[in-house]
Formats: structure tokens, sequence, C-alpha cells
């Protein structure tokens, strides 16, 4: 495998993480999917109805995909912990997207119950990909708590603002020694391909596929524009310049 | 006697297993995750855990999310 992402134990070739939350039916979330080449994706925790299938999961097991359980909806880092352990019970994975959120209208990472969730979880066995902040040194508290990666905000879950604070993020990368996933905010391919640019090690998505006008063609622009940000950090941009530099000969 | 499942008063046997409730009430017993009283009770319990008067069960699976 060239280039792979490499978070805990595992190696994934795609650096494309999605969600499955907002598609319209099971159908188009597979046709997404199998466009976005993703191997890793979210899936949330709820209470089932009698007779009530699985649908996303056996989805994911036919198309070969991990699923990574989320806490979302949870407030309190009590609650937190409860449905990971929940989680790893109903999929059989010890790996979880962390998320411990403040209040509805914002959907921001509540920092003090996310790091002890992360603290907690850490202990009990988890691989843990809490959702957070785009604050650098919560991102470094996460990471000394034992946490697999960090997953900063571009901007708000579902806003499709993107990176509303790129030097943060390329803070939070500077000094990190696990991956650095951007989390929420993604609007459009750009928004990815900036993700990468800043030295992001994946890109982690949900709405800005499965809510566009056509979520096949847009999981396939977040495929190539995910690829292409990872190519261009690493072939070195050229400097920005304030006056014209001529690229052809003077004479 | 008389429970909670899912924020739903039931009624089920006396003295009834984790799984006895499950299958009593129609839900699956693969795929899920089952709390009485906000503790996990792990599969492999299911069977062999009671469940006693006036408990709450939680019973999850995973949904499109996140």
């Amino acid at each position: 495998m060239d280039d792979p992402l490499v978070i805990a134990d595992r190696e994934y070739s795609s650096r494309l993480i999605t969600g499955t939350g907002g598609a319209a039916n099971l159908a188009v979330l597979e046709r997404a999917l199998v466009a976005s080449g993703t191997e890793l994706t979210t899936v949330s925790l709820r209470r089932v109805d009698a007779g009530g299938g699985t649908g996303v999961l056996d989805l994911l097991t036919r198309l070969g995909i991990d699923p990574l359980p989320n806490t979302a909806g949870c407030r309190t880092a009590a609650e937190a912990v409860l449905t990971a352990q929940l989680a790893r019970e109903a999929l059989g994975t010890n790996w979880v997207k962390l998320e411990v959120v403040a209040d509805d209208r914002t959907l921001l990472p509540d920092p003090v119950e996310l790091l002890d969730a992360a603290t907690t979880l850490v202990d009990d066995g988890f691989v843990v990909l809490p959702y957070t902040n785009d604050d650098p040194v919560l991102a470094l508290r996460l990471e000394e708590a034992g946490c697999a990666a960090v997953m900063p905000l571009g901007s708000p879950i579902g806003t499709g603002l993107g990176i509303r604070n790129p030097h943060n993020i390329e803070l939070i990368v500077a000094r990190a020694s696990v991956p650095v996933i951007l989390d929420a905010g993604i609007g459009t391919a750009s928004d990815a391909a900036l993700a990468m640019e800043l030295g992001c090690s994946a890109v982690l998505l949900a709405t800005a596929v499965t809510r566009a006008e056509d979520p096949e063609r847009m999981a396939a622009a977040m495929r190539h524009a995910v690829t292409a940000g990872r190519l261009a950090r690493a072939a070195g941009r050229i400097p920005q310049r304030f006056w014209a530099q001529a690229s052809s000969p003077p004479r | 006697m008389r429970i909670v499942v899912n924020g739903v008063p039931r009624e089920v046997a006396d003295g009834a297993t984790v799984a006895e409730v499950l299958a009593a009430l129609g839900l699956p017993s693969a795929g899920i995750a089952v709390a009485v009283d906000g503790a996990v009770v792990p599969r492999a319990s299911h069977a062999v855990t009671v469940v006693a008067p006036e408990a709450s069960l939680e019973v999850l699976t995973a949904v499109q999310g996140g």
C-alpha cells in the first residue's frame, strides 16, 4: 500500500472517512460510499424498533467498509462513555468517534467533557478518535490522554462553511504525533483539498456528500480532492508573492 | 412483571433474562447492545442476566449517522 493512512493498528489506502447520516436512502448511500472510495465510515447508535433491522451495518459489511460508531447526541462524558461501551457491544469494535457536544445550535464540542470522556475510554481499551474544536492546546491534551488521532472541526457540523481558521489547523498538525483528521464543516471539494494541503492526514465528512444534489458525484469529487490535496502538500507549494514573477523568459 | 424497554412500559414474565426479554418483544439478538439501568450487559451475559421488576432497558443498534 502506497502512502497509507495509519491509525492505531490499522492501515487504510483511502484518506477520506465518510459519515452515513443525511442520505435519502440506503441505495443513494451505497452509491456515494462506493464513489468516495472510503474504507471507514461512521454510524450512530439509537434505540432499536421491534422488527427493525440493521440495514446500514449490513451495507457496510457488504461493501467491506469498517464501521466507526460515534457518540453523537451525547452532552456529558458519562453519556458518551456509556454510548461507546454499547457501540462496542453492538458492533464488535473498540474504535469510537468521540463526540460530546455542548448545545444543539452550534454542536460545538464541550472541551471539558470531551477530555474527561477520552481519558476514561482510553483507560477502558478504546481506540478514541475525538471530534474536537480547532484548539491547538486541546488537541495536544487529547493526544496526551492517549487518543489515536485528533479530529478538529473546520467549522460547525453541517454548516458547509469550510475551514474558518486554517492557521489553527496548521498549528495542530505541526505539533501532533498522531494523525490529524479534519472533521466537520466541509462544504465542497476545495475545502477537502485545503485540509490536506494544510497537512491533515485525512478528512471526515458526511453532509457535504449526503445532502449534495448528486451525492455520488460529490463523493467522487471529495475522493479526488483529498488525493490532490495530499499530493500538493507533499509536492511543496511555491511561496506566495505580492508582485508578479514572469514564467516565460524575458526575451 | 413490569419493566421499561426503550422508554415504553412492558409486561414480561417474572424472572425473565435479558435474552428472554429480547425474544418476547421481537427484538433482534445480533447487532444490538443492551444496557440495564444504565449499565452495559455484555452479550455473553444476556442469557444469564435476570431482569429485575421495574428495571429500565435500553436496546440500541447502529443507524445512519455522523
